[in-house]
């Protein structure tokens, strides 16, 4: 991979920091009138997600990291491992672990396309849409009439996510969730 | 794609900013110091090793020359009151070759004055009172400190007498560095980290910040003396508001030899790190020889003084067209 300097650094490029892949958040040049330049860098550890600070000296560079982002819909578990395929007509397939799906797990569904990461082609992160549709499995009976605000329940979705929704809302309805924030948006 | 033609600033922008500028002029107005327009381009340029001067090359009466973009424009300043000019300032663009941010732009506007006779704290009463007139509101007192007080309140150590390894140590580990990357960087570089880094970001926070007894070996084109402890200082200041370093003043140095040996020892260690050397401005060098006034001049980033009294994020916000959009 190319080398890149921190005048190249740009947010979303990935380049390798003590070993893991990071994706460049923001860069910023802080140099006194009189002295020495450096560039204060915050980036996301690909790996654990983290967004940490560093400092690096003006003109030092950082080896680029073979990172992509690609579609893939969701296939199957076989419990080991999590099953997902390319979306661009390929069959292309790609397993997962359990690590790299991280909380991704409760936003699993079929046939849905989510965004996998790949570092030297193999699968450190998937990112599910920011709107998923699913159905409520387990939940207290709905309230008659009570359709507008006032209080929310617990209700386990088909994913296996827990997420609080109205009271009006019935076992069997599908709903749609805001997968970055975890909440309830609508009946779908 | 669509070529993207628009301003970096809104035009209402730029209104707010000239109205800004006539203030600055009539400032200097009232107090009898005459504006004066020097050339961007120069014989000589800046042998700061931290600045990367542009340059260009031009067809003169003399057959092709090298030509440099001034970083600021001090030299010609100088010259003018060598020549008996008395007090001067000027709204100069300056360039500086790879400076790219929030809080910088390769070309940029330096407001920059001299006034002869002036000791540094007069000339720092005269730049807060500007800056405090260009503000909207008041941001709270004016606040001197010295260097090495606020190493000793933000750090726990001395700039002066700590090891240079211990400073490698604290630098690195305060700015979220690798301690190999300062291996083989000296004191200046480690005192500069944790000046921006650490201390920086909470100056001029609800006052007008003032710092001043800087290190000697950061004296640039300032005189030294000793300060109170009996360390050798530079007699600089430098001026903070909201975290944002905006105005840096020196008594001004104006013995010639000393200010050639300063120029040789920038281009020495511009060759030991491997820069490009810089031509000397033998004509600065000939009017120090002839007698330059003493007295005290500063320089003042003018476009984030505009940026801080307008309230913007960033510095292209209050330029009309910022380098990657010119």
């Amino acid at each position: 991979m190319a080398n890149y300097s921190t005048n190249e650094f740009k947010a979303g490029l990935k380049v390798m920091l003590d070993g893991d892949p990071c994706s460049i958040v923001e860069n910023e040049l802080v140099k006194p009138g009189k002295g020495q330049a450096f560039n204060r860098v915050k980036l996301r550890n690909l790996m654990t997600g983290r967004v940490g600070e560093k400092t690096f000296k003006s003109g030092d560079s950082l080896e680029g990291a073979d990172v992509m982002d690609l579609e893939m819909e969701y296939l199957y578990t076989d419990g080991d491992m999590w099953h997902f395929m390319k979306t661009d007509g390929s069959f292309e397939q790609y397993a997962v672990e359990k690590k790299a799906l991280g909380d991704t797990d409760k936003w699993l569904k079929e046939q849905v396309p989510y965004i996998i990461t790949l570092w030297n082609d193999k699968a450190i992160s998937v990112t599910p849409p920011n709107f998923i549709e699913l159905e409520v499995v387990e939940t207290d009976p709905g309230l008659k009439g009570d359709t507008a605000q006032g209080g929310s329940k617990p209700a386990t979705l088909s994913s296996g996510a827990v997420v609080r929704v109205p009271l009006f809302i019935n076992q069997g309805e599908v709903l749609k969730i805001d997968t970055r924030s975890g909440d309830y948006v609508s009946r779908a | 794609m669509a070529i993207d033609w628009q301003p970096s600033a809104s035009i209402e922008t730029l209104r707010e900013r000239a109205r800004l500028l006539v203030k600055v002029r009539a400032f200097f107005a009232q107090r009898d110091v005459l504006e004066v327009e020097t050339p961007v381009l120069g014989q000589g340029g800046s042998t700061d090793v931290h600045l990367v001067s542009l340059h260009t090359l031009a067809r003169t009466d003399k057959g092709q020359r090298r030509l440099w973009l001034q970083t600021s424009p001090e030299f010609h300043m100088k010259r003018l009151l060598a020549a008996g000019s008395g007090p001067i300032f000027q709204l100069a663009k300056s360039f500086r070759d790879g400076e790219v941010g929030s809080r910088h732009n390769i070309e940029f506007t330096m407001l920059e004055w001299y006034r002869p006779q002036f000791t540094l704290t007069k000339l720092i009463d005269e730049t807060a009172t500007l800056i405090l007139s260009l503000l909207p509101s008041f941001p709270g007192p004016v606040v001197h400190y010295r260097y090495r007080e606020l190493f000793h309140t933000h750090l726990e150590i001395d700039p002066f007498t700590t090891s240079v390894e211990k400073l490698r140590l604290v630098a690195a580990k305060r700015a979220q560095m690798p301690t190999q990357s300062l291996a083989n960087e000296g004191r200046d570089t480690c005192l500069d980290l944790l000046m921006s880094v650490v201390i920086e970001p909470q100056l001029g926070q609800h006052e007008l910040s003032v710092v001043i007894d800087y290190p000697s070996s950061q004296a640039s084109l300032a005189r030294r003396h000793q300060d109170s402890d009996g360390e050798w200082v530079a007699s600089r200041f430098e001026l903070y508001l909201n975290g944002i370093e905006l105005a840096n003043g020196y008594d001004e140095l104006t013995d010639e030899a000393e200010q050639r040996a300063r120029f040789a020892q920038d281009n020495a260690e511009r060759r030991r790190l491997g820069l490009p050397e810089v031509d000397v401005d033998e004509r600065l060098l000939a009017a120090l020889e002839h007698g330059m006034p003493e007295g005290a001049g500063v320089a003042l980033g003018i476009d984030r003084l505009i940026q801080l009294a307008l309230g913007k994020a960033r510095l292209e916000d209050v330029l009309a067209f910022s380098t990657p959009n010119c």
